[in-house]
């Protein structure tokens, strides 16, 4: 039964990323984007992977799908017609690819084999030892946080950096002119979406929060919880508008979340080497090391959720904030 | 090769499909955002070989159960580089957008014709 399932949102990923491409319509590309996303978080679930599914639905699904939304706002809805030349020699190289691909894959072991090389090397390791070293159940968290703890602060650093760089393109600056005038209105006249929404926000809130802290025990993180949070009060933009939204949760408040979290994760690397051990060896943190790492975890997973919930705010409002150029050509 | 193979291996040619669909948009399409688009799926395409090989039969998310013996448990590792990915792939998208839109802001238009000919 789940065979066929799976073959099936399978065989709809391809549907849609076809439309995708085929569409002229680009603010109907955005809503096909948001599709295959949640077609994709399917099936991540399916292939056991709870939590890169929960990741999907969270930043493919949501966020993506309203900076894209509020990019095309700033540039034009419709695709003026493919390159004329070029496109069967385009056409021709994409199915020879194709036809490479499929046979370099047919060399690959087959989905679910037990004795595949990818599950022989650390994977066995990090199994067995999460629960002697951490003391928690979620090898995911484990494995991000503590085991390849470097990667993620990698990872962390490259959102505050494209962070930064949208703010620095879109000239997200605050002052004062015509070119800096927020559009006010938002939602604000239309009861529906205002009253849903303002049910919603609390619970969105409060689910962030708990997969921020239980990201230990069951599917989530640091990256889920930001991303939640940042679609809490992105929808909370959206209905009242980006002024009211500002006064909330300002600006320098968002990059303070940036800067503030991603310090909070070097910080506990240099502590840890302070108090005698090596960069991000969280065993030294407390006298027993099982405790020592589950602090140390928790702490880098709210540094994670503070950096990735201002970088996807700081991000939204910088595309949301600007007011389209009209063109008089 | 026999319709269990074909199964087996059926995650593996819906990501070569992926990725070509993806990577023709890149090369053929002439409007940037859809550009952007055909790179996002092409990205997708990847993620998906990385979970289809995580997955172990009879396995279930590696969340340790403490009181169930011998539970098999899918590969955690290929999940944590693609959960960071992902939120990387937001944030690295939107940096290719922002750039489309100051494009659009100089020139009035995101077709790589139009602005081949302004240049």
């Amino acid at each position: 039964m789940t065979i066929i399932f799976s073959l099936f949102l399978l065989s709809l990923l391809v549907v849609t990323a076809l439309a995708m491409v085929r569409t002229t319509n680009l603010f109907v590309a955005a809503m096909l984007m948001s599709i295959f996303s949640l077609l994709m978080a399917a099936n991540f679930f399916i292939l056991d992977a709870a939590d890169v599914a929960l990741t999907e639905a969270a930043v493919g699904a949501g966020v993506t799908t309203v900076i894209f939304l509020s990019a095309l706002r700033l540039t034009s809805q419709h695709e003026r017609g493919p390159l004329a030349s070029g496109r069967w020699i385009a056409r021709i190289v994409v199915a020879v690819t194709a036809l490479l691909l499929i046979y370099g894959t047919l060399d690959k072991p087959r989905l679910g084999d037990p004795n595949a090389p990818v599950h022989l090397h650390v994977a066995p390791y990090y199994l067995e030892n999460t629960d002697k070293l951490m003391g928690f159940p979620n090898v995911v968290t484990a494995v991000l946080s503590s085991f390849r703890g470097y990667d993620t602060l990698g990872e962390v650093f490259v959102v505050f950096i494209a962070a930064v760089g949208v703010m620095f393109i879109l000239d997200a600056r605050q002052g004062t002119g015509p070119e800096y005038e927020m559009p006010e209105v938002g939602l604000k006249h239309h009861l529906i979406p205002r009253a849903v929404g303002g049910l919603l926000i609390p619970f969105m809130l409060l689910f962030g929060l708990y997969v921020q802290f239980h990201g230990e025990y069951g599917p989530g993180g640091g990256f889920q919880a930001g991303a939640i949070v940042a679609t809490a009060f992105i929808l909370y933009a959206l209905l009242e508008g980006e002024k009211t939204a500002l006064k909330a949760f300002s600006r320098n408040a968002q990059t303070a979340l940036i800067v503030g979290g991603s310090s909070l994760y070097g910080a506990v690397g240099v502590v840890c080497m302070l108090k005698g051990g090596t960069f991000l060896d969280y065993s030294v943190l407390l006298e027993d090391p099982v405790a020592g790492r589950q602090v140390g975890i928790i702490i880098i997973e709210l540094g994670v959720g503070m950096a990735v919930c201002g970088a996807l705010l700081s991000i939204f409002h910088s595309f949301a904030a600007r007011k389209p150029v009209v063109q008089n050509r | 090769m026999s319709f269990a193979d074909f199964l087996g291996h059926y995650n593996y040619v819906v990501f070569a499909v992926l990725l070509m669909i993806g990577f023709y948009a890149v090369i053929a399409k002439g409007n940037l955002i859809k550009k952007l688009v055909g790179l996002s799926i092409f990205q997708s395409a990847v993620f998906l070989m990385y979970i289809s090989m995580n997955k172990v039969d009879g396995g279930t998310a590696p969340i340790l159960q403490k009181d169930v013996v011998d539970q098999i448990y899918s590969n955690p590792l290929p999940q944590v580089l693609i959960l960071t990915a992902i939120v990387v792939g937001v944030a690295t998208l939107s940096l290719g957008l922002a750039i489309i839109v100051r494009i659009h802001e100089r020139y009035g238009s995101i077709e790589e014709r139009e602005l081949l000919d302004a240049d």
